[in-house]
Order: structure tokens, then C-alpha cells, then sequence
């Protein structure tokens, strides 16, 4: 993952865009001067983030009374038209925390085929033109794979293999599947309890992380290539950067996996990340805590830099592009950061005025925000 | 043969695809299975379906009638497609459509479908339409009328003609199956003077046999089979966690029907408890259990496991857990088995559950007297 080397326009195919790292791989930095470009209106809640395949937009949304109703929508990057939307009907538990909704899952893209998930935990593959492709229930499969709480894991699609997880108090699993046709190609008994966090991709093994620790496995078999087992933090997800695994783990824990095993190389129990998960940009990572403190790192050795009080709290967690972090707030202010300040520096604020539980995803130059109700364009 | 046959389908102004061509597609997606089983060959079927004419729509709901749920949503995003370009060229059949929602042999999940494709075409009749199902087999299509009800209520008081507030309401809570409109109309009742009997309305069952505590150190009591799995002795006493366990008479006060342990049995913790009681059907007859518990928890009827939930604090509300079962005339004993964990915090005192026996609509079973 070389920054300064980066590509003319790219895709933002998952949670966290590009490698699940959350910073944009794009040559292109979007606008010193964000200003909203469009603004679409969706018919139902989500804290699942938008994707972007080429020029199109992808997002989720749940709808009715007890949030029965699923939606994929399609929209064009270019000017917010509806392209199409699909509407299904949840198979499976529709519960959740009044914060939360079923829309939580970010759906996942491998550039063909959209696969989005929610907390019901149905599953539906499309593709870019809306095409239903195949569909699963995994709760109508396994019928104690859910969470009253709520579920948010968001799959991640690696070289034909959709990894798509259902960590929960009871009947938890990992499962592969085959992007072709949705059928299991492996499943994984996982840790029973309560998950919220997403998986990483280190080196294109799939780092499903638990309560437990951090678990690397072979997208196409399943099968464990290393296992980190001091614990992990079961809301915020970590990251990968280069060959190192920043690990919401005891704080931060930055990890040099091999095949077999797993090498700490520090630990800074003071870098303790919220809701949000952490990013690298550069030569340093970026936590924002509880009370939306933004801290800055060194990825060398966690030594602190300057901390920067943001207006918070976040529920979603910040990307980055070129050199500037962003992040939106629950109360929808979308704060834009340079974190090359001396101490770090708020340099362009834009109020939402919506509730935004969600994290941003960037491309063309180009940042898109959801809330329960509109999906925006800043550009 | 189809190159004949093509140009006269389009001189008749026939739909492209008659309704029985799509039998087979439909068959297809009615196919699909757990864990993908079908997929493939429902992937194809689908890209068939919904390049149909308008014309087709009822036929590909009616696919939906004894559907399981995956296929359903097959059949559901297929007729989003279809129904989208019939409301692009104007060529929604929606006489087709009213049809099929009368006809309350089609399942209501296709009903419903079919209902909200007539609002999107049709909002005048599909308002003409609502006042008709405040007694539907369908929950879903119940909440319109209700919530035109509920309205012309609000509007009465407005007008402080409180008789057809009252009214209005009274029939709105008649028809209501869903906690949000019946808790607002109960409310609006009471607030008018008037009596609302919640657990009668809900069929919450109040009187109840418990026994309690049982250990469940670790979380290993609920696989543990205690005595009351293997009989159901009401006299009979037994070795529990640190006293002896006997059972007692525990009737709710609670109007949303919640069964404490916590009350005859005191606030323990890692402990199991069991209830038992006795619902009388008039008839055999097909029905469903529903619960709602925070706490582990199974179901038995009449000696059959229904289903086994080991989440413990993550929530609970009204109808958390449908479990669809077969009531047979007389006697039928419900036993639930409660899990207590181990967990200090406050949020975690709670050792309940709540448990009504309705129909797959929601309205309550009376047992017999």
C-alpha cells in the first residue's frame, strides 16, 4: 500500500474503502473547499456507509415499522439520479438497539457484483445494473445467529470469496462464500458473543478480530494462517498498513503477522479508540477516543504527537485522502482535518443537520455521507 | 417455431410472456433452499421473470403463495422490476391487482406486495381500498386502517366530539396487531376515561407454576436437564442452588404479562427457574408461541422442545421469538425453562419472560373455559 503512489480514480468497494484501511488510494485529493455537489433522499435508516463502483453509488437503507423492508439503492455518482432500487423483506431478527437499525451492515463490492448484508443478517448479491444475483437468509440457515442488540459486521469479498460474519452470543460463525453463486465454501465457528467490528484484509488474508483477538484466515479455505489471542476490542475494527496489523487491542497494538505467528511490536494502552475505528496516514496513526478526541501517533512506536478535541460524539469513524482526515459526527457536522497542523487543525466544518452514525467513503475526489435520510455529495 | 411465433405476439398486443411460461422460472425460485441450495438456477430464472409484461404481475405474486421466506424475496425483487417499468409506461394491471389483495387465499406477504404496487399507482384507491382490511389475515395491511382510525380519533377530539373519538379508537384497537398502534390506542382510550384490558387483547398468559433456583454456574444450566424436563410433579421438591427447589403459584399483575422469577424467587443470579402451565385449545389448530426474554430460555409444548436462545441481556420486546407450533384440542402444557447469568450489572437484574398464544396474524387464541 504505497500512498504516494497513487492511481488516478479508484473504487471504494467496502467499509473503509480501499484494503478495509480507510484512506484514499486516489492521486486526486478532494477540494481544499468541500461544498455539497447533490443530495439524494432515501426512504428508510442506515449506518451502513455508501460504496462506489465506477460511477455509481451504492446504499442501503431499512424501512417499516419493525425495519422489516431492505433496500439497495443505485445512484449516479455523477448527479444523485436514482439508477434502481430494490426492495426485499428481512428473513431474519429485525431487532436492534434504538440506535442502531438493520441497515448496518456496509455492503461490499468485487467491481461486477454488489453483495450487501444486513443485521437480519439476509444477504443479497446484485449486480452493477441490479441484476438479483443470489440471495441468502443466514438466520433462516442458522436459526440462533442473531443479536438483539443488533449486528454491523460488514463483509469483505477477497479473490472470489465473500467473507461475511455473524459473530454473536449464541449461534456465531465466519462463513466464505462463493461470490458466483452464494454458497458456502467454508464455515467457521467463532467466539460466542456479542460482535460489532469488520473484518481487515492483511497481505489478502481475512483478519476476523473478537473479543479473543485477531484471527488471519484464508479467504478461500477458511483455514488459520496466524492467530493474535491477547484480545480485541469487539466495536472499533483495526487496520492494516503495510505489512503491520494496528490492532484495537489493549489500546492500540501494532502486530507484524507471519504465517504462524504473531510479533508485537508495541503497545499503547493510552490510544483508546471509541466507536470509531483508527486509520494510517503516513507515518502516523489516528484514534479518535470516546469523548471525539482526535490523537495522533506515531505508527513507529505510538508515541503521542498533539490530541485535538473535535465537536462529537462519533458513532462513525474518519477516512482520509491526500492530506486531510475526515469525519462526520452524530450531530452531522462533517469535519475536515489537517492533521500536519502543528497540533492539528479543524480546517473546513459543513453542518449536515442530520443525524450521521456512519463513516464516509471517498472517490473521484469526491466524499459521500449518509444519515437516515439523504445521502450527500461533497465535493 | 419462435421466430413464427414472435412477430404475432407483438401484432395481438399479447404480453411478451404468457402467463404460463413463467411457470417454470417461478418453479425455479420456489426451489431455492437453505444455505444457496437453488441459487444458480434461481439467478437464471429471475433474469426470465422480470423481462415478463405487467400483465404477469399477479401470476409472479401468486408464485409467493406457499413460498418459504427466501424465495419470497426472490419473487419480491422480481416484482419490483417488473412493477417499476409497469409504472414507467403507465401499464400497471391494477385491477389484476385488486384482485389478487381480495382474495385473502393468496399469502399476505404477496398481499401486501400487491397492495402497496396499487398505493404507488393508485393512491386514491388505494385509500378507497384501506377501510377493508382492518380485519385482514395481515398484520401489515391492518396498520392502515388503524392508522386512519387513530386519525379520525385525533380529529374527533379536535372537535371534542369525545363519543367518536372513543369509537373510532375502540374499533382501531378491534383491528390493531402491532405493539406501536395498540400501546397509542390504549393510551388514547384511557386518557378518554375508558378501560383497556392489554393482556386479554394480547393473549398474554398470567398464571403460571415456577420453580426455582436451579444452578447455572457458568452458563452450564441451560443444557443441564433439571427434574422439571423430565416431569412435571407439582408437589414434588428438589436439590437446588444452595436451598431446595419447589414449585409455587405465580399469577402477573404485569399488563404487558411478564413472568418474574426475580418476584417469588428473589433477585438471584446464575440460576435456572422453569414455568409451567396449561392452555386449554378449543380445537387442533395450527398457532404460535410467542415470546419475548432477555435471558436464556427454551419452549416446550407438550413434551417438544419449540426452540433454545442462550443470549443473555441484549434486549427483549413483545413477540421477540415467533415460534409457529400445533395446539391440539384440551389440554396443552407450555413449560419454559429461564436462564439466569451471572452479570452484576443493573441493566442485568432481569429474570422474565413474556409468552402469548395467537395466530399467525397476532390476534389471540382464547383458550377454553
Amino acid at each position: 500500500m504505497c500512498l504516494t503512489a497513487g492511481v488516478a480514480k479508484a473504487d471504494w468497494l467496502q467499509f473503509r474503502g480501499p484494503n478495509a484501511a480507510a484512506v484514499s488510494t486516489e492521486a486526486k485529493a478532494p477540494a481544499e473547499e468541500l461544498k455539497i455537489a447533490w443530495t439524494a433522499d432515501l426512504p428508510g435508516r442506515g449506518l451502513s456507509a455508501p460504496i462506489v463502483v465506477g460511477d455509481k453509488v451504492f446504499v442501503t437503507c431499512s424501512s417499516g415499522p419493525g425495519q422489516e423492508t431492505l433496500h439497495v439503492f443505485c445512484f449516479n455518482a455523477k448527479d444523485g439520479s436514482k439508477r434502481w432500487e430494490r426492495a426485499m423483506r428481512a428473513t431474519g431478527r429485525t431487532m436492534s438497539h434504538n440506535k442502531t437499525c438493520v441497515a448496518a451492515n456496509t455492503p461490499c463490492s468485487d467491481g461486477d457484483r454488489v453483495f450487501a448484508l444486513f443485521s437480519s443478517n439476509d444477504l443479497f448479491a446484485f449486480d452493477l445494473d441490479g441484476n438479483l444475483l443470489w440471495l441468502r437468509g443466514l438466520t433462516f440457515d442458522y436459526p440462533n445467529a442473531s443479536n438483539s442488540l443488533g449486528m454491523s459486521q460488514s463483509p469483505v469479498v477477497i479473490d472470489g470469496t465473500l467473507v461475511v460474519q455473524s459473530e454473536n452470543d449464541s449461534e456465531s460463525f465466519a462463513a466464505g462464500l462463493d461470490v458466483a453463486t452464494g454458497r458456502n465454501k467454508w464455515k467457521l465457528e467463532r467466539p460466542k458473543a456479542a460482535n460489532w467490528t469488520s473484518a481487515t484484509l492483511w497481505k489478502g488474508v481475512a483478519a476476523l478480530q473478537s473479543s479473543k483477538g485477531i484471527l488471519g484466515v484464508d479467504p478461500a479455505t477458511g483455514k488459520t494462517v496466524w492467530n493474535y489471542e491477547d484480545g480485541a476490542s469487539t466495536i472499533p475494527s483495526s487496520v492494516v498498513h503495510g505489512d503491520l496489523l494496528y490492532a484495537v487491542s489493549k489500546g492500540i497494538t501494532a502486530l507484524s503477522p507471519e504465517k504462524g505467528s504473531v510479533t508485537q511490536l508495541w503497545r499503547n494502552e493510552k490510544l483508546n479508540p471509541g466507536t470509531a475505528s483508527p486509520l494510517v496516514l503516513g507515518d502516523h496513526l489516528y484514534v479518535v477516543n470516546g469523548a471525539g478526541v482526535l490523537i495522533k501517533a506515531s505508527a513507529k512506536n505510538g508515541d503521542e504527537s498533539w490530541k485535538l478535541r473535535l465537536k462529537g460524539p462519533f458513532s462513525g469513524s474518519p477516512v482520509a485522502a491526500g492530506k486531510r482526515i475526515y469525519i462526520v459526527s452524530e450531530r452531522g457536522s462533517f469535519q475536515s482535518i489537517d492533521p500536519d497542523a502543528p497540533e492539528g487543525k479543524v480546517v473546513q466544518e459543513i453542518e449536515l443537520k442530520e443525524t450521521v452514525l456512519t463513516t464516509p467513503a471517498i472517490s473521484d475526489g469526491a466524499i459521500y455521507v449518509r444519515s437516515d435520510a439523504k445521502l450527500w455529495k461533497l465535493q | 417455431m419462435k421466430l413464427i411465433f414472435a412477430p404475432i405476439i407483438v401484432l395481438t398486443g399479447l404480453p411478451l410472456f404468457a402467463a404460463e411460461d413463467l411457470s417454470k422460472p417461478i418453479e425455479a425460485l420456489r426451489s431455492v433452499k437453505k444455505e444457496g441450495e437453488g441459487n444458480e438456477a434461481a439467478g437464471k430464472a429471475w433474469q426470465a421473470i422480470v423481462k415478463a409484461d405487467a400483465a404477469n404481475l399477479a401470476e409472479v405474486l401468486k408464485g409467493m403463495n406457499g413460498a418459504n421466506p427466501l424465495a419470497e424475496n426472490w419473487l419480491r425483487a422480481a416484482v419490483g422490476v417488473i412493477a417499476d417499468e409497469a409504472l414507467k409506461a403507465k401499464k400497471m394491471p391494477v385491477d389484476a391487482l385488486v384482485a389478487f389483495l381480495k382474495d385473502t387465499a393468496n399469502s399476505p406477504g404477496a398481499r401486501v406486495v400487491a397492495f402497496d404496487l396499487i398505493q404507488r399507482a393508485d393512491a386514491k384507491l388505494a385509500e378507497d381500498l384501506t377501510p377493508t382490511l382492518l380485519n385482514d389475515v395481515s398484520s401489515d395491511l391492518r396498520r392502515h386502517p388503524v392508522a386512519k382510525l387513530i386519525e379520525a380519533g385525533d380529529a374527533a377530539v379536535e372537535k371534542k366530539n369525545t363519543d367518536a373519538a372513543i369509537a373510532a379508537y375502540q374499533k382501531g384497537l378491534g383491528g390493531a396487531r402491532d405493539e406501536d398502534q395498540i400501546k397509542a390506542l390504549a393510551k388514547k382510550l384511557r386518557d378518554l376515561g375508558q378501560t383497556v384490558d392489554l393482556p386479554s387483547h394480547f393473549g398474554f398468559l398470567m398464571s403460571w407454576k415456577m420453580i426455582a433456583p436451579f444452578s447455572n454456574a457458568d452458563r452450564g444450566g441451560f443444557d443441564t436437564v433439571y427434574p422439571p424436563e423430565k416431569e412435571l410433579k407439582f408437589d414434588a421438591s428438589y436439590e437446588g442452588k444452595g436451598k431446595a427447589a419447589k414449585w409455587v403459584d405465580f399469577t402477573s399483575k404485569d399488563e404487558y404479562g411478564k413472568i418474574d422469577f426475580n418476584k417469588p424467587f428473589g433477585m438471584e443470579k446464575s440460576v435456572v427457574g422453569y414455568a409451567a402451565t396449561d392452555f386449554l385449545s378449543t380445537e387442533d389448530r395450527a398457532a404460535e408461541i410467542r415470546i419475548g426474554c432477555k435471558n436464556g430460555w427454551k419452549v416446550w409444548l407438550n413434551g417438544e422442545l419449540l426452540f433454545a436462545r442462550d443470549e443473555y441481556h441484549r434486549g427483549a420486546k413483545l413477540d421477540q421469538y415467533k415460534l409457529p407450533c400445533q395446539l391440539k384440542k384440551g389440554k396443552n402444557t407450555i413449560l419454559v425453562k429461564c436462564c439466569q447469568n451471572e452479570q452484576t450489572e443493573q441493566w442485568t437484574v432481569e429474570w422474565e419472560f413474556q409468552l402469548r398464544v395467537c395466530d399467525a396474524t397476532g390476534t389471540a387464541i382464547v383458550a377454553a373455559k
